[in-house]
């Protein structure tokens, strides 16, 4: 074979998968990555995929922890399908990862951790980096454990502290792969170890170690890659999980509106990191109640909403059902609730660190009698920022309580975060009673329907609500059956003339053609990365994806009739689909549904999509 | 009785029973002990002087959680067994508030049970009155957590098997700062209590024992009854000997662990034998004693048992935002916004 020269190439996108056992520092190895890549001006996503048990047994497959990002020239829409490279610390690691990589993509390995036990453990038969099954990849068998520990010998550090840092030869060996610089790790290790420079250095030296071995591997030297910048706005960035801009976002409507942030909330995975956000913010006035339960914490959340604040409750499935009874009681009282449910892999407990989009139906109609909701549902890391902040803003200034529909995969999946100026978000203005004006409880407002909100401690407004049936205007307890008729319609109406104010829904594509793809919620980054791979080949495929889910925008009707044929992609067993039969049933719809606790992937959709376009 | 010094604004105007009477009309049963509450709550309220608009009612479900309704405040009737937590969210908003909870033994002690106890763990301000009538009211008759062992109700036709809960041993079990028993007969006791309920910082139990005439009519007549009341009750002081009976000759006392009746005059027991009620005592053990304390063997206790001081859950939320907020670089969104890792394109 000639020598082959030693040249960059360029590409547009790459996906890198880093796992490990728990230990082995890879969420930050990602982590530090990503955020060199972030800096050099790539876009990027991400997703941690690290186990349910927090401390599984060491070498063991239940115990690797993984990280994905996917960065690139271009717009990035997901955490991505397939790795191109994936590092492997230990055979448990390449045991667990190998089905997420590409054929012919790259593996890393500590050919070091490919011990006769750890194998065994990883339930290996024989030594997969010696019996040919690799064949199909390109596997380099580095010795990172020894070289790591060379590195580091004449600082005096003993084996197990040297081993600490072997996540940093592999980040070295990485950066040199895809002629990225040092400094920016060397600027976090200086921050991170400020107290102990003898740690600093060793991990400078380790990166550094790994860096300069991989110029001597001839597979990674005849390899070497660049992602060029992004061509992104600009503009002032910083990288953000779905959960925390979730609480960012529900934040910067409590200070657009000048109402209180309190949250009732129980722990459940994945909705957890909302609250242990929110809980760090008491320098902005913050509540955070962690409640005995999840009832309590939605009603607390109520409790706190009839008191005048932006009341929040964050949860998941089994938590948002046990919130049902009390989400009827907003309804009736018509206080601006927020409620975030992070769906994940239902029914019961399920599997709590899948993600799921199964509790839409719950959301529309998971309440007794006539009880509805608004709801929105974010479709990325980075829209939840939004998607929560329009979530309260409509809440507060419609009075009524309101649901945000995230996932686990936006919740902890990262995207890069173009830094919105407080200023330039929309005022919120609440309909607050003033003091000692006429008021009366369910009086609304002629264009929102929206009632007023007396605040207790304000002269002249006292009143009572509760669940039980109000008059119209008057707000006294009620049996009458046409009152009871009217308040039923009245509160539907006041919830879906919020749609006055939603954007129409838009296509991306054209505006009619043979295929329209609608989605919702999470899964917009995949859907969009297959539609553009579609129209690039020059098919007829749209993309309707929706936000705003009760109600639904105006313009929702044409946009479904817009194209020959429509297809419904959820990770569900089809339950958006069965609502838009119930409110478009002269539209016939075609339904591609995932319910695996995996996201979908781009490859598995363009397949559908191209199927249904040769079917007639 | 003492003033009442606290963060929650005063009425400038001394106001009276008329500016808290609603113009809906009451709905219970005539002869049922929840009317005695409400006007206890009526007399009171003008006493403790706070704004009008500073009083926040908050009730579950059953008869007395139509209270809210009967009475000119801010009102909330929420869902069954919830009104504690809903009361925790309205004062952890706004402690500025006086919130006081309404709710009975099936709203507390069965479906709310675990509210319950977490309200009064975190001593969180609120006054919680709860009217003990030892039955479900508003569903027509059936057994409470608080029935007797042996009650025979509609849906206990042979008698319970369960045992029941005293919500006394559960306030202080949950290390209850406050805890105070009524009984509907007695409004002026009633109105004394409510009173030290509102000056007490933390989470104030009030339980009224009070008579359903429909459905467990007579269930405290022993306590009621002219003829047998004054040797069946003891009306604990604060700082007085605990002294009971038509003669005032029988008294409480410790005996080695536990706590006895004696007769003054008898054995040699003097006066200076009886315990004296501390009802600010921190450790809750004679406190104890004295709520579980039932006949035939013992007088029933009333008055104020417990009322101990503890920082309140809201009082530290405050301290803490003040604190944080002292330290803090970040002011707003805007800072919080551009914390950290940024970098500009």
């Amino acid at each position: 074979m000639a020598e082959i020269e030693n040249k960059v190439v360029e590409m547009d996108e790459v996906v890198i998968r880093f796992s490990g056992d728990s230990g082995d520092g890879m969420q930050l190895t990602g982590t530090l990555f990503s955020d060199t890549a972030a800096h050099t001006g790539n876009d990027l996503a991400t997703f941690p995929d690290f186990p349910a048990e927090i401390r599984a047994p060491h070498n063991t497959v239940a115990g690797v922890s993984g990280f994905q990002v996917h960065f690139g020239s271009a717009k990035i829409h997901t955490s991505g399908d397939l790795c191109d490279v994936l590092i492997a610390m230990n055979p448990a690691s390449l045991k667990a990862n190998l089905r997420f990589a590409k054929k012919g993509s790259t593996i890393i390995t500590d050919v070091d951790s490919f011990e006769e036990k750890a194998m065994e453990k990883a339930g290996y038969a024989a030594n997969p980096l010696e019996d040919g099954s690799l064949s199909d990849y390109i596997v380099v068998k580095a010795p990172i454990r020894m070289l790591t520990r060379e590195a580091v010998k004449e600082l005096g550090l003993d084996a197990k502290s040297a081993d600490k840092s072997k996540n940093m030869f592999t980040l070295g060996m990485l950066l040199f792969m895809f002629s990225k610089e040092m400094t920016y790790t060397h600027k976090f290790l200086e921050v991170k170890f400020k107290k102990n420079p003898t740690v600093v250095e060793a991990n400078k030296r380790v990166l550094a170690a790994g860096f300069n071995y991989a110029e001597t591997v001839e597979a990674i030297k005849s390899t070497v890659s660049k992602v060029p910048a992004a061509k992104m706005p600009k503009g002032k960035y910083r990288s953000i999980t779905g959960n925390t801009a979730t609480a960012w976002g529900l934040m910067a409507a409590s200070e657009k509106s000048g109402r209180q942030l309190f949250l009732g909330s129980y722990p459940i995975t994945p909705a957890t990191e909302i609250l242990m956000e929110l809980s760090k913010h008491r320098n902005l006035g913050v509540k955070t109640f962690q409640a005995e339960d999840e009832i309590a914490g939605v009603t607390s959340a109520i409790g706190a909403c009839f008191a005048g604040s932006l009341g929040i409750t964050t949860t998941s499935g089994p938590g948002f059902s046990l919130k049902s009874e009390a989400l009827g009681l907003a309804v009736i009282t018509e206080l601006p609730l927020v409620v975030v449910n992070v769906q994940r892999s239902g029914p019961s407990t399920g599997m709590p660190t899948k993600s799921e989009q199964g509790d839409l139906l719950q959301a529309l109609y998971g309440r007794n009698g006539e009880a509805p909701m608004l709801i929105i549902a974010a479709s990325s890391p980075v829209d939840c920022f939004y998607a929560a902040f329009e979530t309260a803003r409509f809440a507060l200034e419609h009075m009524t309580p309101a649901i945000l529909l995230t996932d686990g995969y936006i919740g902890f999946g990262s995207e890069l975060f173009q830094i919105p100026k407080m200023d330039d978000l929309p005022a919120i203005v609440p309909p607050i009673a003033a003091p000692n004006s006429d008021y009366k409880p369910y009086r609304r407002d002629e264009n929102t329907l929206a009632r007023q909100w007396a605040i207790p401690g304000t002269e002249g407004l006292r009143h009572r609500i509760g669940g039980l049936e109000k008059t119209d205007v008057f707000g006294q307890v009620s049996t009458d059956a046409q009152n009871h008729e009217k308040m039923t319609y009245l509160r539907n109406e006041k919830v879906m003339r919020i749609a006055e104010r939603l954007p129409e829904q838009e296509i991306f594509g054209e505006p009619e053609g043979d295929l329209l793809v609608v989605s919702w919620g999470g899964t917009r980054g995949f859907v969009r990365s297959a539609v553009e791979k579609l129209q690039k080949e020059g098919k007829k495929v749209g993309h309707a994806h929706f936000r705003y889910i009760m109600p639904l925008p105006k313009n929702t009707r044409q946009v479904l009739s817009a194209y020959k044929k429509v297809v419904v992609a959820e990770l569900n067993a089809g339950q958006f689909v069965k609502y838009l039969r119930i409110n478009f049933p002269e539209i016939t719809f075609k339904e591609f549904n995932k319910v695996q606790g995996q996201p979908f992937t781009v490859i598995e959709l363009t397949d559908k999509f191209n199927q249904l376009l040769q079917e007639d | 009785m003492t003033e009442i010094n606290n963060t929650i604004e005063k009425s400038p105007v001394k106001l009276s029973r008329e500016d808290f009477v609603s113009d809906q009309m009451v709905k219970w049963c005539p002869g049922c002990g929840d009317h005695a509450v409400l006007a206890a709550v009526s007399k009171v309220f003008p006493e403790i002087g706070y704004k009008k608009e500073n009083f926040v009612f908050v009730s579950g479900i059953g008869c007395s959680s139509r209270f809210p309704y009967y009475v000119n405040t801010y009102g909330f009737h929420g869902i069954h067994g919830r009104a504690t937590a809903i009361a925790s969210g309205v004062k952890i908003a706004n402690p500025k508030l006086s919130v006081w909870i309404v709710t009975g033994d099936g709203d507390s002690m069965a479906i709310g049970g675990n509210h319950f106890i977490h309200i009064i763990r975190r001593n969180i301000d609120v006054n919680l009155l709860l009217l003990n009538n030892r039955i479900y009211g508003l569903t027509k008759g059936q057994y409470s957590p608080t029935s007797p062992l042996g009650a025979v109700t509609k849906t206990s036709p042979y008698g319970t098997i369960e045992h029941p809960f005293n919500p006394g041993e559960l306030v202080l079990g949950a290390q209850g700062t406050f805890y105070a028993r009524a009984i509907d007969v007695n409004p002026k006791l009633m109105t004394e209590i409510m009173f030290e309920a509102a000056r007490h910082d933390g989470t104030s139990v009030v339980e009224v024992l009070q008579n359903c005439v429909i459905f467990n009519d007579g269930a405290y007549d022993e306590l009621t009854d002219r003829a047998t009341r004054e040797d069946r009750l003891i009306t604990l002081q604060a700082g007085e000997r605990m002294i009971f009976g038509k003669d005032r000759n029988k008294g409480l006392r410790l005996n080695g662990t536990s706590i006895e009746v004696v007769t003054i005059g008898e054995n040699g027991i003097t006066e200076e034998d009886i315990l004296i009620h501390d009802p600010s005592q921190h450790d809750s053990g004679i406190h104890l004693m004295l709520a579980k304390m039932t006949g035939p063997d013992f007088p029933v206790a009333l008055g104020v048992i417990r009322a101990a001081k503890c920082p309140t859950y809201d009082d530290l939320m405050e301290e803490q935002i003040t604190e944080i907020r002292a330290k803090s670089k970040i002011h707003c969104m805007d800072d919080l916004l551009n914390s950290g890792d940024t970098w500009t394109i």
